[in-house]
This record gives structure tokens, sequence and C-alpha cells, in this order.
């Protein structure tokens, strides 16, 4: 089971949970593991065509998977997924 | 016993000196296999010196040259005012510390002036500032010249809100020189859970005015550079030239892409953070040197993904983090220590009390950073891919 963090915009989707433990042999599968144990994800991390949403940065470890091969990077068990979208939040 | 003026004269007899002329040509020569020390006292050398020399009291000679002149075998010329302190420095180089090619200037300064030869005056702090300053004289990382290049040093905040507040007291009590402030908000009541540059007498008042006030409280020589406007397309460009650094705390997205397309045009690094809830994001993007902010997040997010802390809330204090963590990256910048944000992006959940570093690689596609400054239009400043779906979405 790898590691998933989820960013606080999508917490409401996961029911608060801050880190899920999912199962998946590529960034593609485990995020796909997440969006059907969490429906909710699924439109926020995919587009219609099933890609990886642009404004949505997914990192193995700390490596950015752009960086890597994408959906397709492997994935150990004790790998920690970070998906992280831009904030823009400086607060007035 | 010989007098104190025979030592001397015999001194001078035994030692090689070179004349005023020779030293000017081997300065103006660009040639850099020599090096000039001043043996005179501290504020004499503080008063002019020689351009290119280095400071080393003839009292801390023994202690001191071997790290102004670390290669024995080197040239070295020392000078004093006449010519008299840097023979007998000279000397004691040759016979005491192993030196072997040690001269010493004749006539000192006051010869070199005589022939009009120009001298460097150095910028000193003022007896306050040294008071002011003296924790940062004392970290060798800033020291004397790390504190001048901060006085020296233009800083543009852009906000003056929670991020923008803490860095604004901070960075005018490092004695950053000028402070720039872009915001055309009036402080609030709800603001002050956060902005502690702000205060309840000033409700009402354009947070520039307000912020200025508090930085005048803690440092009246910060010069305050007010711009009560929201940025644009059109004025960008006129605000954020000339400056050293600029302190992100924006808080939209059109405002992030726009001066991130600006600063990498005109190269001037940008300390970013972003907050939400009990969350913050940093990084540090310097045109060329590392990634910019569009490789980092080539779109912005849907309206739905990207809430504003006003419509979610944050923790008071973690503008107070954040915006401080920002202004230690500015400071670093100006001063040039330690190891900037670069190329990494640093994120802090505040309730679980954890830090998580991610890299951030240059995009080779990258529509900004990856073409010369020159090529950026300004019809393309802070344009989206998706700006018009973008702002569609957002209402």
């Amino acid at each position: 089971m790898s590691t998933v963090k989820i960013p606080p915009v999508l917490r409401s989707s996961t029911g608060g949970e801050k880190e899920v433990s999912v199962d998946g042999g590529s960034v593609g599968d485990v995020l796909r593991s997440l969006a059907s144990q969490h429906p909710a994800t699924e439109s926020q991390l995919f587009s219609e065509s099933g890609e990886l949403n642009r404004y949505v940065n997914v990192y193995v470890n700390d490596e950015d998977v752009r960086v890597l091969q994408g959906l397709e990077t492997a994935v150990g068990p004790d790998d920690t997924l970070v998906i992280l979208p831009a904030m823009a939040g400086g607060c007035r | 016993m010989p007098s104190g003026a025979d030592l001397i004269r015999q001194i001078r007899s035994q030692i090689t000196e070179v004349d005023p002329s020779e030293v000017h040509e081997l300065i103006s020569s660009g040639h850099n296999g020599y090096v000039l020390v001043d043996v005179r006292e501290q504020h004499e050398f503080e008063q002019a010196h020689l351009p290119g020399a280095v400071h080393v009291p003839r009292g801390h000679l023994e202690s001191r040259v071997e790290g102004a002149a670390p290669d024995k075998s080197s040239r070295v010329i020392t000078y004093c005012a006449s010519g008299q302190r840097s023979a007998l420095a000279a000397n004691t180089m040759l016979k005491e510390l192993g030196y072997e090619n040690v001269e010493s200037m004749t006539g000192g300064i006051t010869l070199w002036k005589d022939r009009g030869y120009e001298v460097e005056v150095p910028k000193t702090l003022s007896p306050d500032q040294r008071e002011r300053y003296s924790r940062h004289l004392l970290i060798p990382e800033i020291g004397l010249e790390g504190q001048q290049k901060l006085l020296e040093s233009k800083v543009l905040l852009l906000g003056a809100g929670g991020l923008g507040s803490p860095a604004a007291l901070y960075l005018a009590a490092a004695g950053v020189g000028t402070l720039g402030l872009v915001d055309n908000d009036v402080v609030d009541l709800s603001n002050l859970q956060r902005q502690v540059a702000h205060s309840n007498d000033r409700i009402g008042m354009p947070k520039v005015d307000s912020a200025e006030i508090a930085i005048k409280e803690i440092n009246p020589d910060v010069n305050v550079v007010k711009y009560q406007t929201r940025l644009d397309a059109s004025n960008i460009m006129e605000v954020i030239e000339g400056y050293d650094v600029i302190l992100d705390g924006a808080d939209n997205f059109p405002i992030r892409y726009l001066l991130n397309d600006a600063s990498v045009r005109l190269g001037i690094p940008v300390v970013s953070a972003s907050i939400l809830g009990f969350d913050g994001q940093l990084s540090v993007f310097k045109p060329y040197e590392g990634p910019c902010y569009r490789c980092l997040y080539p779109t912005p997010p849907p309206a739905e993904l990207a809430p504003s802390c006003g419509a979610n809330g944050v923790l008071g204090v973690l503008p107070g983090t954040m915006g401080l963590l920002q202004s230690t990256e500015v400071i670093k910048l100006i001063v040039g220590s330690g190891d900037p944000l670069i190329g990494r992006l640093l994120l802090y959940d505040a309730l679980a009390a954890s830090f998580t570093e991610l890299k951030v690689r240059r995009d080779p596609q990258c529509p900004v950073c990856s073409r010369d400054p020159s090529e950026l239009s300004d019809e393309e400043m802070g344009l989206f891919p998706d700006y018009e779906a973008f702002c569609a979405a957002a209402g």
C-alpha cells in the first residue's frame, strides 16, 4: 500500500482524511484506486479524457511525476504520493 | 641601541620599496596576481584607501595577515600613511612569517594622493547603525558587508496583508534600505487577527499608509515607497523595475502569473508564499537560475479548487510563519549567504507540525522562462494558456 497525501482543498472529498493508503503499481493505478475509494476526487484529479489535470501536480516522494514517467511512473509500497494543487492565498 | 628613526631607516634599507606609480600601474592593469595590504588603523582605513586594498592593521598583522594573503609566495604590497609602518610590517612578514615577496609602498597613501591617484572611500555605518545592527555584525554570514548590502537593497512587498505584514516589520528591522509596498486595500477589523503591521486605531486607513507607520516606528531610516494600486499588465513593469527582490504575498492567481512573467522579463527574483487554513507553501523563483512559477504551476486550478482565505479561513499565526520564512529567503538573496529555496518547494502543515520539501524543475517548454527575456512582449504579460476559461469559471 502506498501513502497518498491529500491536500487541504481535496480533503472534503476524502471525508477529511489527510493521508489515504491505496494499492497500485503505478501513479495512474494509485490515483484511480483513490478515485474509486473516494469518487468525489475523480473529476478533480482527471480530465474527461482520463488524463491527469494539468493544474494538479503529483510527486512520488519529492519528485514531480512530469519529469518521471507521468501516470506510468512505478510506485512501491513504501512510496509516498503528494497531490499538490496550486494555492494563491496571500490573505488580504 | 638605535633610535626609533634609525631602526626604521635601517629596515627600509633592507626591504624592497615600490613607488606609487608602479602600484598605480598594477591596479589600472586589472592584473590580480598580488595582494595590497593597508596596515593602518581602522579609522584611517575607513576614511580612504587604495582601490582593492585589504585591511590588516599592523597591530593585528601576525594574527590576521595569513587570512588576507594565504599564499606566502605571492606578491604582497603593504602601505600605510607615509611608508614607515608598512616597511616595518613588510619586514615582519619577510623575516618572521615566511613571506617571500613583500614590498612596501614609498610615501604611503599620502604620496599616492599627492600624485592624484584615485582612492576608495568605504561606506561605513554610523555609530547608531553599529548599535542597531550589532547582532547582525556579529554573525559572519552577514557582518558589515552584508549589512551594507541590506542597507542598499530595495525590496518590493506585493501585498501589505497577512504575509506582507510580518515581512515589512522584520525587513525594516533588518535594515533593508527601501521597502516598496503594493496594496490598494484599507485596514479592516477582520485583518487584525493576523496582519500585525496594522492596528485597531488604523482601521479604515489604506494599508500602505498603516504599514508605513509601523515600519517607521521600528526603523525610521527605511525609505518607504507606497503604491496604493492593484497591479495589472499596464503598470507592473513600471512598479517592479529597479527592485532587487520581490516578496509575493498576492491573494490571487492572475496577479501571481502576471508577477511571474514580468519578473522573469526583468530578471528579478521572487520569494513566493501562499497560505490556506493550516497549510503554507514557499519557494524562490530566480529567473533563469531555477524554475519560474509557471514551471511549477503551468495552469491555475479552477475556482472551486482555489478557495481564498476570505472564504475558507486561515490560522492567524500561519501568515506570520510563512511571511518570516519569506523574509529569511529575501535576506539570504540580498547578502548572498546560504542555500536559497530555488528549485525547491517547501510545504508547511501547521496542524501536523511538519515540513515537506519537493523538487521543482525548470520546464524546458515553459511558455515564459524557456525563452529569452527580450522575446517576451507586453501583450503576453500575465496571460494564462486558458485565461478566458479561468475568468469565466471564477465568475
